[in-house]
């Protein structure tokens, strides 16, 4: 190259060439280091995770009877002895509490807790 | 005494004499671009963090007899002695511009805000990263063709990067004469992306692609996360050394986050240090901004090439996403391919928002701030590529 502080059209177009070939190369092969990287990650985690499953202890003594699931239950939220009703204000009150969106909270379960009066 | 005398003085040594006296139209040009773009920072709140500082910088340099800043101290043969005895207030802070100081900083403070795990579990993100810096390369051509010499187009090329403080650590290396212009351009596209991709977005997409669904993607590890930033510096820099200062200091503020045991140091650079630094850097830049350097027909010609660095860099994502998505039978939406600009997050945000208005239930941003990420190493790259090209 004759001079790099004033190149030529072509000198330039070869240069910008260059440019984004070597920006492509190196970030590709970021890429390839980071997928091996993964799959040795990956097979850490799997060993480790077998060996716990290996020293696990005996299983679980079998599941306390649940109390039979209302009517309204579906998906993943299970509702216990409360009325699909009483489960969508219970919801919309802890949305509003946390001031966070209803659809970015995850209510697993609403289960009926007894009052001391009751008992 | 002679009280006339004393007026006459007064007169003199006043910036309304600088301004009207010796009709210095130039000054007065600059004070109103000023207070232009401080509307734009405040009531537009275009990046405002930054443009507020730039565009007060821009104010002081141009009062007349203020002598808060020198350009002739700063040409090829920088004597230091002479800045730190006659210099003013923005001379001093300019150092920290000059030496190459506070993009790093910056970077640090981006570096510990910025979560690669996008990017760590979709490492294809990188692809669409580097096809991004498509408008950098372009805009550099296209500067050539106009007369500017290879180190001023290399600086304008780099606004294609949409990243600040990369663009004013190549631009004070190989053009320092530009470095108003060309971040008051990198600065206000970087406020505008979300008017100038989603045309590019909707012309170069068909519908079908526009809502794809992609798949969740795997989560990742705390021990990955903390290897990311070891791994990507010691190979980054052993390849391009020249980017060390940024991608070193990126990786840096990332490893502090990540590593979990020096979380008062993370905290400490995403807000104190960042807060401080971003203070003295958009000062300084805007106080470069002296009106007979500024108000030329170069200005002119960076605006429009900034904004020809900008498209072309958001379709050059995007055909790569359009092609990836072809390769992968459906499965990667092309919208995500234009967060690969690494204006962060605002990127990733405009590649969410347009997927959500053809399909409300896509969720594209997670998958959008792979490239995002990546679009920050990507652009660190072609800016280590032209300082080791121009620089030497």
């Amino acid at each position: 190259m004759s001079n790099l502080t004033n190149p030529t059209f072509g000198e330039a177009a070869l240069i910008a060439l260059l440019g984004i070939g070597f920006v492509f190369l190196v970030l590709a092969f970021l890429m390839v280091i980071l997928l091996i990287s993964a799959a040795i990650f990956q097979a850490i985690e799997r060993k480790k995770a077998a060996k716990k499953a290996a020293a696990a202890p005996a299983p679980a003594a079998p599941e306390e009877k649940k109390a039979p699931l209302a009517k309204g239950s579906c998906g993943d939220l299970k509702l216990h002895d409360v009325p699909a009703r009483d489960a969508a204000m219970v919801m919309a009150i802890v949305a509003d509490e946390l001031k966070t969106p209803l659809n970015e909270l995850r209510f697993t379960s609403i289960k009926k807790a007894e009052s001391e009066e009751a008992k | 005494m002679n009280l006339g005398e004393i007026l006459v003085n007064l007169w003199e040594t006043s910036g309304l004499y600088g301004l009207f006296g010796k009709l210095d139209w130039q000054s007065a040009v600059m004070i109103g671009i000023a207070c232009v773009l401080l509307y734009l920072g405040i009531v537009k709140q275009y990046e405002p963090l930054l443009m507020v500082g730039i565009a007060f910088g821009i104010l002081l340099t141009n009062i007349p007899f203020g002598d808060i800043y020198h350009p002739e101290f700063w040409g090829t043969d920088i004597d230091y002695l002479k800045v730190l005895h006659d210099g003013g207030l923005v001379d001093m802070l300019y150092m920290g511009v000059k030496l190459g100081i506070y993009p790093s900083l910056i970077f640090i403070g981006v570096g510990a805000m910025t979560d690669f795990g996008p990017l760590i579990s979709n490492p294809k993100s990188l692809i669409l990263g580097a096809a991004a810096q498509l408008g950098i390369f372009s805009a550099f051509l296209f500067a050539i063709v106009l007369g500017f010499t290879g180190p001023q187009a290399a600086s304008i090329g780099i606004i294609g990067g949409a990243d600040g403080p990369t663009a004013i650590w190549l631009t004070k290396t190989l053009a320092p004469e530009l470095l108003a212009p060309i971040a008051i351009a990198a600065y206000s596209y970087m406020a505008l992306i979300p008017m100038i991709q989603p045309p590019f977005m909707k012309l170069l997409t068909t519908r079908k692609e526009r809502v794809i669904k992609m798949d969740q993607t795997r989560p990742v590890s705390k021990t990955e996360k903390i290897c990311f930033p070891i791994i990507i510096t010691i190979v980054t820099c052993l390849i391009i050394p020249s980017v060390t200062p940024l991608l070193g200091c990126l990786m840096f503020g990332n490893l502090l986050t990540e590593c979990g045991v020096t979380k008062r140091l993370s905290s400490t650079v995403q807000n104190e240090l960042m807060n401080i630094v971003t203070v003295f850097l958009s000062v300084s830049v805007g106080a470069t901004a002296v009106g007979e350097r500024f108000l030329s027909l170069e200005t002119i010609y960076i605006v429009i090439l900034g904004l020809a660095a900008f498209s072309l860099s958001t379709v050059g994502g995007l055909l790569i996403g359009k092609l990836m998505c072809l390769l992968s039978r459906g499965k990667i939406n092309p919208l995500i391919g234009s967060a690969g600009v690494s204006a962060v997050p605002m990127a990733a945000r405009v590649s969410q928002n347009v997927g959500a208005k053809y399909n409300p239930t896509n969720f594209l941003l997670m998958h959008a701030m792979g490239p995002n990420v990546a679009g920050v190493i990507g652009s660190a790259v072609a800016a280590g590529f032209l300082l080791a090209v121009f620089g030497r």
